[in-house]
């Protein structure tokens, strides 16, 4: 199988912040917004660059929505800045009205989402966002998995017309995709070639997955893994193409089951392939404190909780 | 500048469209609307620089934003008379396909329309990015929004109130439809909110008031002198007294007919005190 090489851990938030300079330098038209988290979604070098393309408004999230959803009349390209639970539940309706009904071109940048943001616990773990933000008609939704992949999309985003929720994460974690990739809105990457099963991951969960498909391979099982850093618009075809050939499928998200990749999934095999499918998602739970490891392991989203959903995913396709 | 005799005709035809528009589909919100038609007029016909057509972006021009997307009867046949769409669409006010949605949507591609609105409290936030955009084009336009009194009882106004002075957003010119009028009754009554131009004034904004709103000489002066304060280092906020259902003797100085339409009889009465000037639709 593949193998893929951790270039150094790196936070995909910083990914954001590399980004958004790489856009200070070659798009006019982008400006960044931000309610009082510059440091965590490391946009200062965007700020000492562009600091006239640079709004600070204070904690205030939902006049930060409509202020972006006015700014793009007028020809700009906003990017916001907060967490993920700001950027989604708290804002719900100002995203709803002035954006995504609105048609605004606005790109929601969410840090610190899931459960690895750790010891700040449930009051900030939004496990719930891909499912508020997914059911927005028009509303693209992407999870990227390194920092790599995040400066890509980033980037991407940009030449994208259109409401954006782009989702990333604050702990530093393995950055093995390609240096300055080049990154397609909605087209499933196949990182893994596989024959028994099919594992597909969103976020940090993507790393995760490579780790269980290497050990699944010492116990002869061979595991398909597709990164599906969008999971809206889905690549349906990638998914069924892929499950034609395995039969099973684990799709595995730092998110709550209810809402998530996982569901969006099930929807696509339901309608088109059906074939066993098992959920590494959170059970419809709050976070708590912890370490970003502590809480991946307790609540089921490491690659130990992959391999055992592989086996018993495996095993329901041979009783089919 | 148009004729005064010009802008009342087309206060009384506008209303008429109103009562009209309300009336066929048995729903949409009558009393707001009545009570700003001689400010809406006088904003489109008299103060603000607009371009020829509609795009989206508004470079160039003046811009004005509804918050109180409620009010949309008022706005479509505003647009519809100044230009902006045929005046015989007002007809679909509220049917199924139609391009005039119950409260304002981009969705459908109405021109004159740049921001859904009716979820309250968001227009203020809205006007002040589009402010923003202003000053990094280094367009010397001006940004108009209208907001509902009761409607300031959403937080998100203040978050944006407190934005537009404390970052000097001063090509923006916010008009409070001060009517003291709300859904379930008096503003006083149903949360009072104190002395809105005392508030205002303490957020850093640049405050007047228009003391009948439903003159349009004293609302064209009110808003010439805002014009004159913008530029100035301050947001402007021009508290507007109103009276809610101006025009129809029986909707005023109520909150009844806030959401209510009138039946047969009702818009009868109506239409005799608001003669047709400029053809019904």
């Amino acid at each position: 199988m593949k193998k893929y090489i951790d270039q150094g851990k790196k936070d995909t938030r910083s990914g954001y912040g590399a980004g958004m300079t790489v856009l200070g330098r070659t798009n006019p038209k982008v400006v960044a917004l931000c309610a009082d988290l510059v440091g965590s979604l490391k946009i200062q070098e965007f700020i000492d660059e562009n600091p006239e393309r640079f709004f600070q408004v204070g904690i205030a999230e939902a006049n930060m929505m409509g202020i972006a959803a006015g700014l793009t009349i007028g020809g700009y390209i906003p990017f916001t800045g907060t967490f993920a639970n700001f950027s989604t539940g708290r804002v719900y309706d100002q995203i709803r009205q002035s954006i995504a009904y609105s048609e605004k071109n606005v790109k929601i940048c969410a840090s610190h989402a899931g459960i690895t943001l750790g010891e700040d616990g449930a009051t900030h773990q939004i496990l719930e966002d891909i499912g508020l933000m997914k059911m927005l008609p028009g509303m693209t939704v992407i999870n990227t998995c390194d920092f790599n992949q995040t400066k890509a999309a980033t980037i991407a985003i940009a030449e994208h017309e259109g409401p954006v929720y782009l989702r990333f994460g604050r702990p530093a974690v393995a950055n093995f995709t390609p240096v300055d990739q080049n990154f397609e809105i909605g087209k499933a990457i196949l990182l893994n070639e596989g024959t028994d099963v099919t594992i597909v991951a969103t976020g940090h969960l993507v790393w995760q997955s490579l780790i269980a498909a290497e050990n699944l391979e010492s116990k002869g099982i061979s595991a398909e893994v597709i990164n599906i850093h969008t999971i809206k618009p889905l690549d349906e075809e990638a998914i069924i193409k892929s499950v034609k050939k395995t039969g099973a499928i684990v799709t595995a998200e730092e998110h709550n089951y209810l809402g998530g990749l996982g569901e969006s999934v099930a929807r696509t095999l339901t309608t088109s392939y059906p074939v066993p499918q098992e959920f590494i998602a959170t059970q419809d739970i709050f976070g708590e404190s912890g370490t970003p490891d502590q809480l991946m392991e307790k609540y089921g989203l490491n690659d130990k909780a992959i391999e055992r959903a592989v086996l018993k995913v495996t095993k329901r396709k041979s009783v089919h | 500048m148009s004729e005064l005799k010009e802008l009342q005709d087309l206060v009384s035809q506008v209303r008429r469209d109103i009562v009209r528009m309300v009336h066929k589909v048995n729903s949409g919100h009558p009393g707001g609307s009545l009570g700003c038609t001689e400010f809406m007029v006088a904003l489109y016909y008299e103060i603000m620089d607009l371009k020829e057509g509609f795009d989206m972006n508004g470079r160039d021009e003046d811009i004005f934003f509804l918050s109180n997307g409620h009010i949309s009867p008022l706005f479509y046949s505003v647009l519809a008379r100044r230009g902006y769409f045929p005046v015989e669409e007002l007809q679909t006010f509220r049917l199924l396909n139609s391009r005039l949605q119950g409260h304002p949507a981009t969705h459908e591609g109405l021109p004159g329309v740049r921001i859904a609105s009716g979820s309250l409290g968001q227009g203020m936030s809205v006007a002040i990015g589009a402010a923003l955009a202003k000053k990094l084009n280094k367009d010397q336009h001006l940004i108009y929004s209208l907001h509902g009194d009761g409607e300031l009882q959403e937080g998100q106004n203040w978050e944006a109130i407190m934005y537009a002075a404390g970052n000097k957003v001063d090509n923006l010119i916010a008009t409070i439809d001060h009517n003291g009028q709300q859904i379930d009754g008096a503003t006083s009554d149903v949360l009072p909110m104190g002395d809105l131009k005392k508030k205002f004034e303490a957020f850093g904004w640049d405050t007047m008031e228009i003391k009948n709103g439903n003159n349009l000489e004293d609302i064209i002066k009110g808003l010439k002198e805002a014009k004159q304060r913008t530029g100035k280092g301050k947001p402007v906020c021009v508290i507007m007294d109103t009276v809610m259902g101006h025009g129809v003797d029986f909707m005023m100085y109520t909150h009844a007919w806030h959401g209510k339409a009138p039946n047969d009889a009702q818009l009868e009465i109506a239409l005799n005190q608001n003669p047709e000037t400029l053809g019904d639709y």
